[in-house]
């Protein structure tokens, strides 16, 4: 049944994309707001809004009663959850089928089947799809782990079986390495643990995250190449890419194959991401978990492959078959996602919620700036520092870096700090420009203040 | 009497989490550069600390309550 009514329950900068796709669609949008969030850019422009509670999220986009009570108040016919919140909450999906609306995403049960890291290895594995090598189960003596570490490939990582938190763990190179060091591990987590059992997995040291984008309706699925998002300060992404440069043809048509074949084995339905760790020394990726929803960074995908990921995973999930094949999506050019947040990057990031003077954004071919900002707007404190999103396209990565710095430095945004100024002095950092970074690489750059060198000699104006 | 302030706008936490003590109780002795509670700001929890010292006199606020920049958090006396 088309949707005819869309229940928009997230907000900022995903709650305004929403409403966008679905103008264009002709639904009817209805934006969920709490009492924090009264003035923000969604409310205004969609058709209705609903208050959902008050401003901390346990008590409003986290509350599944609220949020149902306030579909079935406004007779929504679907709900789309945006990322985080409970975008990927089972509990919430499956309420939404209970109440017969249609929920922007997957069933219920492959949210929990997927968001459950030891099943999506398993179904990933069954669907032929790279997952970190290791030892099937527990290894008990040395022989045992020499030969398993000889399957595996070195190196290796030597944890505790029973251990956790990164206690005891130790990388050997060679067997040589693993004979002196696997019993000490056996001795440590014996001591430690009570319980001598080893687990052995390779090492992927250095390792870029490199995903995979797909939709599917259900039966088919697609994908939409892939995006390099390794520039990453506390496990969250700072600057995102598509495509990856790194991989040649083939690679990326196996990782991209890879993602389709887990996608259909489990009838996926909607906008997903597949994640990968991406060893580049010796050329091999393994699936580590995969996303159950729209990403912050999947601008970068539409902009190199011009299909509107939103729009499609309201249609296919309205019950529409995907509007396009594979041989229908090519890539075509270079995109970059730079992320601005309300944070002083040259005062260890400090929040900075403050309210918006003037504002200008620039525009142009190959220029999108996907946010919730308005001039006279105060940022509310009470969510995360994500303001909007500055993507750029060029025909090569070069041209889309050099576009990059001469769109953020058009921007005007009075009376915040955000991190524009960091992405200037990544843009203008040679191992940036050549490509060469893993998710190891921006918290050392940190350390080394190579921010504030870059912003004292002008390199970050 | 001396006043505490928020440094940022938030949410305002007399506790460093839901199951420890407050970090002062009336009467405490505060030293200047204790901290007195924590504000969350997107995600994030500053350390509110004492500028001077003095004699706690009490959280203005409630615990959990949302603050504004400037918004007084909690007195000292002498």
């Amino acid at each position: 049944m088309p949707i005819s009514r869309l229940f928009i329950a997230n907000r900022g900068e995903i709650a305004v994309r929403i409403v966008r796709a679905a103008r264009e669609l002709g639904i009817t949008t209805i934006q969920a707001y709490s009492e924090g969030d009264t003035e923000m850019l969604a409310v205004k422009q969609a058709d209705e809004s609903i208050c959902i509670g008050p401003a901390p999220s346990k008590d409003s986009y986290l509350n599944i009663k609220a949020v149902m009570a306030a579909i079935k108040q406004t007779n929504a016919d679907a709900v789309h959850p945006g990322y985080g919140f409970l975008s990927e909450s089972p509990e919430f999906a499956r309420a939404v089928e209970a109440a017969g609306v249609t929920f922007i995403g997957p069933s219920a049960a492959t949210i929990e089947r997927m968001g459950d890291k030891v099943e999506a290895r398993k179904a990933a594995e069954a669907a032929g799809v790279p997952v970190v090598p290791g030892s099937k189960g527990r290894v008990e003596n040395v022989d045992d782990a020499a030969r398993v570490a000889k399957s595996v490939g070195y190196p290796v990582m030597i944890k505790a079986a029973a251990g956790g938190g990164g206690r005891g763990i130790r990388v050997a190179e060679n067997e040589e390495q693993l004979r002196k060091l696997a019993p000490q591990a056996q001795n440590e987590a014996a001591s430690a643990f009570g319980d001598g059992g080893l687990y052995l997995e390779r090492a992927v040291r250095s390792p870029r995250h490199i995903e995979v984008q797909i939709i599917g309706d259900g039966t088919n699925a697609v994908h939409c190449y892939e995006r390099e998002c390794s520039l990453q300060r506390r496990r969250q992404k700072v600057w995102e890419e598509a495509g990856a440069v790194c991989l040649d043809a083939q690679t990326r048509e196996t990782l991209c194959a890879s993602a389709v074949a887990l996608a259909k084995a489990v009838n996926y339905r909607g906008a997903g991401t597949l994640e990968y760790l991406y060893d580049e020394a010796s050329n091999e990726f393994f699936f580590i978990e995969m996303n159950t929803r729209i990403q912050v960074e999947h601008p970068v995908s539409e902009m190199i492959t011009g299909v509107d990921l939103v729009q499609e995973m309201i249609k296919v999930c309205g019950g529409a078959p995907l509007s396009m094949t594979q041989e229908d999506i090519t890539r075509n050019g270079h995109a970059i996602e730079v992320r601005i947040n309300a944070e002083d990057p040259l005062m260890q990031f400090m929040p900075w919620p403050g309210k918006l003077g003037k504002m200008s954004f620039p525009e142009g071919e190959g220029i999108r700036i996907d946010h919730f900002l308005y001039e006279g707007y105060q940022v509310p404190p009470f969510y995360d520092s994500l303001l909007g999103k500055v993507i750029v396209h060029a025909d090569t990565r070069a041209a889309a870096i050099a576009k990059l710095k001469t769109t953020l430095r058009a921007i005007t945004l009075e009376g915040l700090k955000t991190t524009i100024p960091l992405h200037l002095a990544l843009a203008d950092d040679v191992s940036v420009q050549e490509g060469a970074f893993h998710t190891q690489w921006l918290e050392p750059w940190l350390e080394a203040g190579k921010l504030q060198s870059a912003a004292t000699t002008g390199g970050a104006s | 009497m001396a006043d505490i302030q928020s440094p940022l706008p938030g949410t305002f936490f007399h506790k460093p989490s839901p199951e420890e003590a407050p970090f002062k109780v009336t009467g405490d002795t505060v030293a200047a550069g204790d901290t007195i509670g924590l504000v969350e700001v997107m995600k994030t929890f500053i350390e509110v600390k004492a500028e001077t010292a003095g004699t706690f006199k009490g959280y203005s606020v409630d615990d959990a309550a949302p603050v504004t920049a400037g918004q007084t958090l909690a007195t000292l006396g002498d």
